[in-house]
């Protein structure tokens, strides 16, 4: 499966994901003026809540994906999937400062505090914000990559807290479907990368003779 | 002077003469025109349909107002009361009551009355809604995931069908079961909660004059989505208190098992009394948003305790309410 874009058409996918990534927003937004939602503040609040957890699933996918398919161009998107989980993240967030306590910071942080799914959520959405402002060659030169790559392990644990606030939210539904799905595709991505390393370490360690 | 006299039968020039071709054109455009207004007339005809297909569109209900027992606050748009919709029985999203209810049948329907009664009995729907004259009354409904409405139901008090009965001494309590018909509603596949839906009150709660047996709304008889042909509305309680599409009333000895608070019994009591002071544990109840009014640009209105009813609050003098959530 050896797909190698020209410059060209890497520049015409670049271009395509991005605008397909705001169809979410521009639908959100859409369905919110046209007044044909009866409940348009939870609608937000859930589509851009699923939205954050696509993108974060999406941009683990880049490393399995590069190493199964040999598509290391995949990389050079993973930047743009990664800011448009935080885009979506910052809807999600605003929604609740906005929709759930009317920009009463106070009375939010109270919220954030006493409620477990709410402060998993609130932990994985400040966790996300040095990803965020660190996407730039700028800070990679300014950082070094290693630091950089430390950085943006962070997304090993954002991406569980994020699943947890999910499944927390739904817990007393009896209706974990979706959260399941989500648990079960995060632990193979995140399993498959302890694997590599693993056999990596187990390569650079040969056994004596 | 000299006046130029067309002669009256003059031949037209050749020039003059529209072709075939243009004429033929533009009588098939007159004929486009003239299609497609008719058309649109239909199709505009058909989004109306779709628009009252979303509102009841059965039978008017005749039924006195009560107007001491209704609020004058503003209905909810019956498009709203009537897509927005908890009933899990067709499907966990909201919209999925009004897109799946069509296939339960109302009628016929029978109401399976037993247990701590002297009458035992089977009702149908026509008895059953012959017991009392029909009350219109304007209520407030508050759901426990914190929105509401107002909603103009038609019934008559439980009181009075309790009354018919006679339940004996030992009847404490009293439990509703909705139907539980995997071919009349598709979301019973699904395990998201138990079923049959099972409800219950105390007795002097249910004997409360606001505890409506409800067979209709906005003076019709209830969509299938809102709980047809026959449902309790306990505008005290959150909604999900509210028994839908009843098949059976029992009369207990004990505190009958509720389907909510079987499912997650910390965070659904049995009694789920609207309450501002007892948080559910996801969320604060302290506050709702009223469906088709409040929007993006106006705090959450507070929610009051029992839902604004505070005649109930008798029933519950001495209890821990914090407890007894």
């Amino acid at each position: 499966m050896a797909f190698n874009p020209t410059p060209r058409q890497f520049k015409g996918l670049k271009a395509a994901i991005f605008i397909l990534a705001l169809v979410p927003f521009a639908r959100l937004v859409y369905l919110s003026v046209m007044g044909s939602l009866t409940d348009p503040l939870a609608f937000i609040t859930h589509s851009s809540g699923d939205w954050t957890l696509y993108f974060l699933v999406m941009t683990l996918c880049v490393t399995p994906l590069r190493r199964l398919l040999k598509w290391n161009w995949l990389v050079r998107l993973r930047r743009m999937v990664g800011l448009y989980a935080f885009f979506y993240a910052v809807i999600h967030f605003t929604a609740f400062l906005w929709f759930d306590h009317f920009f009463d910071v106070a009375e939010m942080w109270k919220d954030v505090l006493k409620r477990p799914f709410i402060t998993v959520g609130f932990i994985a959405f400040v966790l996300l914000i040095p990803l965020a402002v660190t996407s730039n060659n700028a800070m990679i030169r300014k950082l070094g990559g290693k630091r950089w790559q430390w950085i943006h392990r962070l997304i090993y644990i954002i991406a569980p807290l994020g699943i947890l606030h999910y499944w927390w939210m739904k817990a007393a539904k009896n209706n974990i479907g979706q959260p399941l799905l989500f648990a079960v595709i995060v632990a193979v991505l995140l399993g498959a990368r302890v694997y590599w390393s693993m056999t990596r370490k187990a390569k650079a360690q040969p056994a004596r003779a | 002077m000299l006046i130029k006299r067309s002669s009256s039968h003059a031949v037209p020039l050749g020039s003059e003469i529209t072709p075939q071709a243009i004429y033929e054109a533009r009588r098939q455009f007159i004929a486009k025109m003239a299609l497609g207004a008719v058309a649109g007339g239909a199709l505009w005809e058909m989004a109306n349909r779709e628009a009252f297909a979303q509102a009841p569109s059965g039978a008017k209900i005749a039924a006195t107002r009560n107007a001491a027992l209704s609020t004058t606050e503003p209905l909810t748009p019956v498009k709203d009361a009537t897509t927005y919709n908890n009933f899990f029985e067709f499907g966990t999203d909201k919209s999925d009551p009004a897109e799946n209810a069509h296939t339960l049948k109302p009628r016929p329907w029978t109401v399976q009355i037993e247990g701590e009664v002297k009458k035992p009995m089977t009702l149908d729907l026509d008895s059953l809604m012959k017991i009392a004259p029909l009350e219109e009354r304007i209520y407030r409904l508050r759901c426990v995931e914190g929105w509401s409405m107002v909603i103009p139901w038609v019934g008559y008090s439980l009181s009075n069908l309790i009354r018919k009965v006679e339940p004996t001494g030992a009847a404490k309590y009293i439990e509703f079961t909705t139907l539980a018909d995997k071919t009349q509603m598709p979301g019973i596949r699904s395990r998201v909660l138990e079923w049959p839906y099972v409800e219950g009150l105390r007795m002097d709660e249910a004997m409360h004059p606001l505890a409506l047996l409800t067979v209709g709304m906005y003076g019709q008889v209830l969509p299938n989505q809102n709980g047809a042909p026959v449902r309790m509305v306990l505008p005290w309680k959150y909604g999900f208190k509210s028994a839908k599409s009843i098949v059976k009333i029992r009369f207990l000895k004990e505190q009958p098992r509720t389907a909510w608070n079987i499912s997650a019994p910390s965070e659904y009591g049995f009694y789920s009394n609207v309450n501002p002071n007892v948080d559910h544990p996801r969320w604060s109840q302290a506050t709702e948003r009223r469906i088709g009014e409040d929007g993006f640009f106006q705090k959450k209105r507070k929610t009051l305790m029992f839902n604004g009813y505070p005649e109930v609050a008798s029933l519950y003098a001495g209890m821990d309410l914090k407890k007894f959530f």
